[in-house]
């Protein structure tokens, strides 16, 4: 039965939708699509600028742009500004996926507008980038990916949801949560697809963005999620009454980060950043290298890291590949001991795993137990004859 | 943060041995058996200390959970639907459980009526895969925050008995 409450509420969406109608752009005054990138320096070419990085010499053939497509995984604060200045690059096709609907919450960042509250944020998404640059193809999908039903869809489309028909070329997470992220770790170890994890934490003062290469570099379950360190005290940090704050600054930034290091990756110039972390207090940079971890607690990770040995064993010896210094941040140290105060040094003690190897100004949210060896009897909820049935049917008789 | 009371709570709910999610067949099976065996442990636990709060059931595949949770302030009985998905990463990840009839009345959640869970819950989790299950997540996630936010909802007045009351007045 719908209620009064629910009709009004249709009535004013449909209001507010055939608004956002009217004023949307009519084909005429949409550009037509541009058959082949020109380099022409003319008022009217809006791929002019992009393609003098050609004649600077920082891109050999900026126009494979076009042949690559890439997944932008949560179209929020991060997610948003990726996708638009993928558009604005001429990105060959871009998929979007995310859950929420735009919110006037979400106001204190860019690329949303207040008209387009109550929409879908993909839709929102595809109808603004769509007008800003109509050669970019589109395939966006409303639902959260970390259920299974929507996950073996998202799977599927990352690895046929290229240009023709292949695995995407770059996957990016501009997520904001731990779920969603270790959901894109888990597709990503199975298809052995590359993707950048970005992030900016709770309290919109740092960021990070973080290359994984299945096998060959560290994946999203090798270690604990790592925080850049603000050196604020977080007592002063905690959350009265809110959940997570939000800057439309840091998410710009980081998200610059994130298509500047996309760019370099599909274009093949500069260098791509494995971890680069943003610490906006201090204006403080953080970069490292981040090799996997042969403890991992994910089988694919494994699999992929003895993959990514055979292959490197097969391959010819190279000139020896530069390394960077890293300062090594183990021992004693004060990281997450606040986290259990109500638990004692011993137990903190015999709990805590492998550190991996960080730079400065780079900490892990926690540390994990080494996985036992068994777990003991004594631990193991008592097993039993009964059917899931039984075991459904006694539950719900309490 | 883990009070002494939530730890003795904790000492009494079965620990899971199964690392299986809903996407690992017949292992997830084990695993969501565990999770009954475990679950109907707690709410007996609760029933014999006068402190049942909560009931639970799933679908067949075990991969979305509904119930109530009930919370009692001066005497008063509050009820609210619960709901969570089991995430494919589970038991890595934990379940997000939400309210979604408080969703928008408080701050303390995210978009959907998901409860925001303390700075502490995480970590904990993390370093208690696979043993810690659904069980676990209602005793250190969903009562503490029911005993912080509703009384707090209540004082506010954004949430009244009067509402409330005619789920309640069944179990009481």
């Amino acid at each position: 039965m719908e209620t009064i409450e629910s009709l009004k509420k249709r009535v004013q969406d449909l209001e507010a939708k055939l608004a956002e109608a009217s004023k949307t752009i009519t084909p005429q005054q949409m550009r037509e699509k541009i058959g082949q990138m020109s380099s022409e320096v003319v008022d009217s070419n809006p791929y002019s600028r992009l393609m003098a990085l050609k004649r600077m010499g920082i891109v050999d053939n900026y126009e494979r742009i076009r042949d690559f497509t890439v997944a932008v995984v949560g179209v929020g604060g991060v997610g948003s500004v990726t996708a638009e200045m993928l558009t604005r690059c001429g990105i060959g096709k871009l998929l979007m996926f995310d859950y929420d609907k735009v919110e006037l919450a979400n106001m204190n960042r860019l690329f949303y507008q207040p008209h387009q509250a109550g929409l879908s944020k993909v839709e929102a998404a595809e109808r603004t980038l769509r007008e800003i640059n109509p050669d970019v193809e589109f395939e966006v999908h409303n639902y959260n990916i970390t259920t299974m039903e929507n996950f073996q869809h998202f799977m599927k489309r990352i690895s046929e949801g290229g240009l023709t028909g292949g695995p995407v070329d770059l996957v990016l997470s501009c997520v904001d949560n731990f779920e969603a992220r270790m959901a894109i770790n888990t597709a990503c170890n199975e298809m052995g697809q590359t993707w950048i994890e970005s992030g900016v934490s709770e309290n919109a003062v740092s960021g990070h963005i973080q290359l994984i290469i299945p096998g060959e570099t560290s994946c999203f379950a090798c270690a604990p999620p790592l925080v850049v360190a603000t050196n604020t005290d977080e007592k002063t940090l905690k959350r009265e009454g809110v959940c997570a704050a939000s800057l439309p600054t840091t998410m710009a930034v980081v998200a610059g980060f994130l298509v500047q290091n996309t760019l370099k990756y599909l274009l093949g110039f500069g260098q791509v950043t494995h971890y680069l972390g943003y610490n906006a207090l201090q204006d403080f940079f953080p970069t490292m290298a981040m090799k996997p971890n042969p403890q991992c607690d994910e089988n694919h990770c494994l699999r992929r890291q003895k993959l990514y040995k055979e292959q490197e064993a097969a391959r010819p010896k190279e000139v020896v590949v530069e390394k960077k210094e890293e300062i090594i941040v183990h021992e004693e140290n004060d990281w997450g001991i606040e986290l259990m105060s109500e638990t004692t040094e011993d137990e903190l003690k015999a709990a805590e795993g492998e550190v991996p190897v960080l730079t400065e100004g780079v900490t892990v949210a926690y540390t994990k137990p080494e996985p036992p060896a068994q777990i003991q009897d004594e631990e193991i909820s008592s097993t039993t004859e009964q059917s899931l049935e039984e075991l459904m049917k006694q539950m719900k008789g309490l | 943060m883990v009070d002494e009371a939530t730890k003795r709570t904790l000492a009494q709910i079965p620990l899971h041995k199964t690392k299986a999610g809903p996407r690992d067949g017949e292992l997830w099976v084990q695993r969501l058996k565990e999770e009954y065996q475990t679950l109907i442990k707690y709410v007996q636990n609760n029933k014999e200390a006068d402190n049942d709060w909560f009931r639970l059931e799933s679908n067949t595949e075990g991969t979305r959970w509904f119930g109530k949770c009930w919370y009692i302030h001066e005497l008063l009985k509050y009820q609210f639907d619960i709901e969570f998905d089991i995430p494919v990463t589970y038991p890595t990840t934990a379940p997000e459980i939400a309210i979604p009839e408080l969703d928008g009345k408080t701050a303390k959640m995210y978009r959907g009526g998901k409860i925001c869970l303390t700075d502490h819950f995480k970590p904990l989790w993390a370093r208690n895969v696979p043993k810690f299950g659904i069980g676990h997540a209602m005793a250190l996630g969903l009562g503490p925050w029911l005993a912080v936010e509703i009384p707090d909802l209540i004082q506010k007045g954004v949430i009244s008995h009067a509402e409330r009351a005619m789920n309640g007045a069944e179990d009481t």
